[in-house]
């Protein structure tokens, strides 16, 4: 199973580095990956009829418990053959709809490593494991749906996917592992008998919290649903594969996972109920105010995933089973829906309902397929989709409160449901032909072909629902810890309330969609309240944060040294006084100084007199002669404490880099007074708190008894060990002799340079540059 | 002494500071320069200051007799006065540089690396 999950991957790596050479010649032999999959995973069918659960286990990071854990059950069968399954349909119908695009190889790279990424999803068995899985879908899928990247509004549809599914997984991460820390384990099959353990524990709440945003995100849950309409900017493909079968089901599959985990619990049961319930009717009506064909099935699909967190939110045994059965209902018509809107964008170069009509009469195939689906949409007999209605409405009815409010809201979505379907599957085909697409090429066989095999898929299921019933259904309710012996689907049930249900629903649907038409004036109005969508509100919190760090950039990134130097001075002196306040006690001991004497005073006198010269005159040259003379005056200071190789040191240098300075800067005009007087207030007062720290510093140190265990070694040693009376220069050419070579390496590397930027000529052409 | 000293080497910082906030490009090599020196001076006063006594051994001995001034700190600024030497010639020269091409020492019309687009 590994391989299987990595192959996608590796050919993924194969595509991106090698796929220029092939110049999308051989596209369609791409779709024979999935389809080896999609064999694949059929060969287990029959372990997982008998209920025999194929597992696989490769250590990975033992120590943190995060290992791959492979768990191939019913739940993961029914996803693992969707997403072959579609996929191998979605990658040929590529082939043909993408024919001939410079960025083909990217493409089928992107969307083989989106592919990898579900069937690793559905199959992890460790929760952390899940979740890299999880984070990879929103990754691949974000260059899905930027596929288009030219668009301005492609990119920002993914960005806005990106940020809203990234985030999401953040918090899935955060949820798994609390649930882990909670379970002591990170695999939910380890988990499942730990359930009642977990629901006592504190942090139950939290931890659901935490995984019902990743699975709301995802699931396109209201309010964070507003990225699948968005996502529609992608190519039609990309559409079809994420929002039937895959990308947007990791939520719903999340939920269904963790329902022997964490399910059965109040907090878990009324969310996911209330959510769902709000997210299906609030899209379902969002239906009726779109034009574009694949905005209403953006918003279609929004409320499918609404009714399968409603139902998972029932719980019941009725509720899940409806659940599974919708999700592959779901997955068979909303696909074919997709594809064949793609034929129809494809030949007519328009998707807005309100002019499309007749196309029958271009496109047999593709009018086959989409009234099939429609049909399958709207649960009319024998589609699969009639069967899957009767499952809800059964769950609902059967639910041991509010039974009447939950089937009527759930009437309510299925007839906006089946209207959106009729709008999208028949609409288009019927009618008059408008002048000017009577020559719409006929679609080639692999773009007809994928959507009449899912749209005949769903009749076939429908009318002989035992060929899914002992393979895929009843594994399903297995798989979450439920008894299956009493499922039994089929079409006829005798005259029961659920029929005449499914009934009204199917004529109340036709009459929507006879009295209502969508137009672009109906569109605008739904527009007015975007201010007041989640939607808006989530751009608008962006665009705040985008300003908000623009302002801390500005403010602490700002390019000025002085700034830099300033706050880092101000922060220093802060943190350090404080400190200081708290622990010292200020005893100065004058008796332990040595007495003034007048060479001394005088020497002070003038080191401060022309400190202050430098730092007040107007004059470039008397600034550096100042500097000069304070130099010298701590060469005195060095001669007074018995420091004379210092002095003679000091004495040298200062005198070159007076000269130097002298000989460089004579030339440069005065100084210009730059600042005004608030900065200079401003930064005295900032130097004279440094200036005072460092003699506060100072005299704490000066009243700290000195450890001279160093120097004694060294004055003991000079003339014994190195043959040197000046102690000084023993320690710097013999002890510390390697010291000294380096510094001299130093100096010589600044003498380079040096020297480099004294010669350096400019070019004429630099020089313009400039 | 070691008291005025002290303050003494609070004003060479405080100075210093004070000049590298200026915008002058001079006056930053100038700020550097003296918080170096306060540096150095830091180090030979928190090392104790002996007066008379430098750090070598006499004629007539091998080892010291009397008291003598430390002479780790010593070495330390010796080595201290010199490498900023190298610092400030390179900052000088890169000043000059930069003058001959912009035509100005103000830092803050050197704070774009490109045109502004």
């Amino acid at each position: 199973m590994l391989i299987a999950i990595l192959i996608g991957f590796v050919f993924a790596l194969f595509l991106a580095f090698a796929g220029k050479f092939f110049k999308g010649k051989l596209s369609i032999l791409i779709s024979l990956i999935p389809l080896g999959l999609f064999i694949y995973f059929l060969q287990y069918i029959p372990n997982i009829a008998s209920n025999q659960i194929v597992t696989e286990s490769q250590q990975w990071i033992p120590s943190f418990g995060v290992n791959l854990d492979f768990r191939l059950d019913g739940l993961a069968m029914l996803f693992s053959l969707m997403i072959t399954g579609i996929g191998t349909l979605v990658f040929a119908y590529t082939s043909s709809y993408l024919k001939g695009h410079v960025y083909l190889d990217r493409f089928y790279a992107y969307l083989l490593v989106f592919m990898a990424s579900m069937l690793g999803l559905v199959l992890s068995d460790n929760i952390i494991s899940l979740f890299i899985f999880w984070e990879l879908t929103s990754i691949s899928s974000f260059f899905l749906i930027g596929f288009n990247n030219t668009n301005p509004d492609s990119r920002r549809s993914a960005q806005t996917a990106l940020a809203v599914t990234g985030i999401g997984g953040l918090l899935f991460l955060a949820g798994a592992l609390i649930l882990g820390s909670i379970a002591g384990t990170y695999q939910i099959s380890e988990m499942i008998p730990l359930s009642e353990m977990i629901a006592g524990n504190a942090h139950y709440v939290l931890a659901v919290a935490l995984i019902f945003g990743a699975a709301f995100t995802k699931s396109a849950q209201f309010p964070f649903h507003f990225w699948l309409p968005g996502a529609m900017k992608a190519p039609t493909p990309v559409s079809t594969y994420l929002h039937s079968a895959t990308m947007v089901k990791a939520g719903i599959y999340l939920l269904f996972r963790l329902t022997p985990v964490l399910g059965g619990q109040e907090f878990w049961n009324t969310t996911l109920l209330i959510v769902g319930a709000v997210t299906m009717f609030y899209a379902a009506f969002h239906t009726l105010f779109r034009t574009d064909l694949k905005g209403i099935l953006a918003y279609s699909t929004i409320a499918a995933l609404g009714i399968l967190t409603f139902l998972i939110g029932l719980g019941t045994h009725e509720a899940l089973l409806a659940a599974g059965m919708f999700i592959l209902v779901h997955a068979l018509y909303k696909a074919t829906l997709f594809l064949m809107t793609g034929a129809i964008d494809q030949g007519t170069k328009t998707r807005d309902v309100t002019v499309l009509s007749g196309l029958r009469k271009v496109m047999l195939p593709i009018a086959i397929a989409g009234i099939l689906a429609a049909i399958s949409n709207a649960g009319i007999p024998p589609s699969v989709g009639f069967l899957g209605k009767d499952l809800i409405y059964e769950s609902t009815l059967n639910f041991n409160h509010s039974a009447i409010f939950l089937t009527g809201l759930a009437v309510a979505t299925n007839v906006l449901i089946a209207y959106a379907g009729y709008v999208t599957g028949v609409k288009p085909f019927i009618g008059k032909l408008p002048t000017g697409m009577e020559h719409v090429d006929y679609p080639p066989l692999l773009i007809w072909l994928p959507p009449i095999i899912l749209g005949v898929l769903g009749f076939v299921f429908g009318m002989f629902p035992s060929l899914v019933q002992e393979s895929l259904i009843k594994p399903i309710l297995t798989s979450v810890g439920r008894d299956p012996s009493q499922v039994h689907l089929k079409i006829w049930h005798g005259f029961t309330p659920i029929l005449g249900l499914s009934v009204l629903t199917i004529s109340l649907g036709l009459l929507v969609y006879f009295l209502w038409k969508p137009t672009k004036s109906k569109e605008d109005f739904i527009e007015r309240f975007e201010k007041f969508s989640p939607k808006h509100i989530l751009e608008s919190l962006a665009v705040l944060f985008e300003k908000a760090s623009d302002l801390w950039t500005r403010i602490f990134q700002n390019g000025y040294l002085r700034n830099y130097i300033s706050v880092i001075i101000v922060f220093l002196v802060g943190l350090v006084s404080l400190t200081l306040l708290e622990n010292t006690t200020y005893r100065i001991d004058y008796s332990s100084f040595s007495r003034l004497t007048i060479y001394e005073v005088v020497t002070l006198a003038i080191m401060i007199m022309s400190i202050g010269f430098a730092v007040f005159t107007k004059s470039r040259l008397a600034a550096v002669a100042a500097t000069g003379v304070m130099g010298y005056s701590i060469c005195l200071f060095f001669v007074f404490y018995s420091a004379p190789d210092l002095a003679m040191t000091q004495f040298t240098i200062d005198t070159l880099t007076v000269i130097l300075f002298v000989l460089v800067l004579y030339k440069l005009p005065k100084y210009l007074k730059l600042s005004d007087y608030k900065t200079r207030v401003k930064d005295t007062v900032i130097s004279i708190a440094f200036g005072g720290l460092i003699t506060i510093l100072a005299l704490e140190v000066l009243a700290q008894p000195v450890n001279e265990e160093i120097s004694n070694y060294y004055a003991e040693n000079a003339y014994i060990l190195a043959h040197g009376k000046n102690v000084v220069n023993v320690i710097l050419v013999d002890f510390r002799g390697t010291d000294t070579m380096v510094e001299i390496s130093v100096l010589a590397i600044a003498a380079i340079g040096v020297f480099g930027l004294l010669k350096l000529r400019l070019k004429s052409s630099e020089r313009k540059q400039k | 002494m070691e008291f005025l000293l002290a303050i003494m080497t609070g004003v060479l910082y405080a100075a210093g500071l004070y000049m590298m906030l200026r915008r002058s490009l001079v006056k930053l090599i100038i700020g550097l320069i003296m918080i170096g020196n306060g540096a150095n001076l830091l180090i030979f006063l928190l090392g104790r200051i002996t007066k008379g006594h430098p750090p070598i051994i006499s004629e007539s001995s091998d080892v010291f007799t009397e008291i003598y001034a430390d002479p780790v700190p010593q070495a330390l600024i010796l080595t201290a006065i010199v490498i900023s030497f190298g610092l400030q010639s390179f900052a000088i020269i890169l000043v000059k540089r930069a003058y001959k091409v912009v035509k100005t020492d103000d830092l803050d019309e050197m704070n774009t690396t490109d045109e502004e687009i």
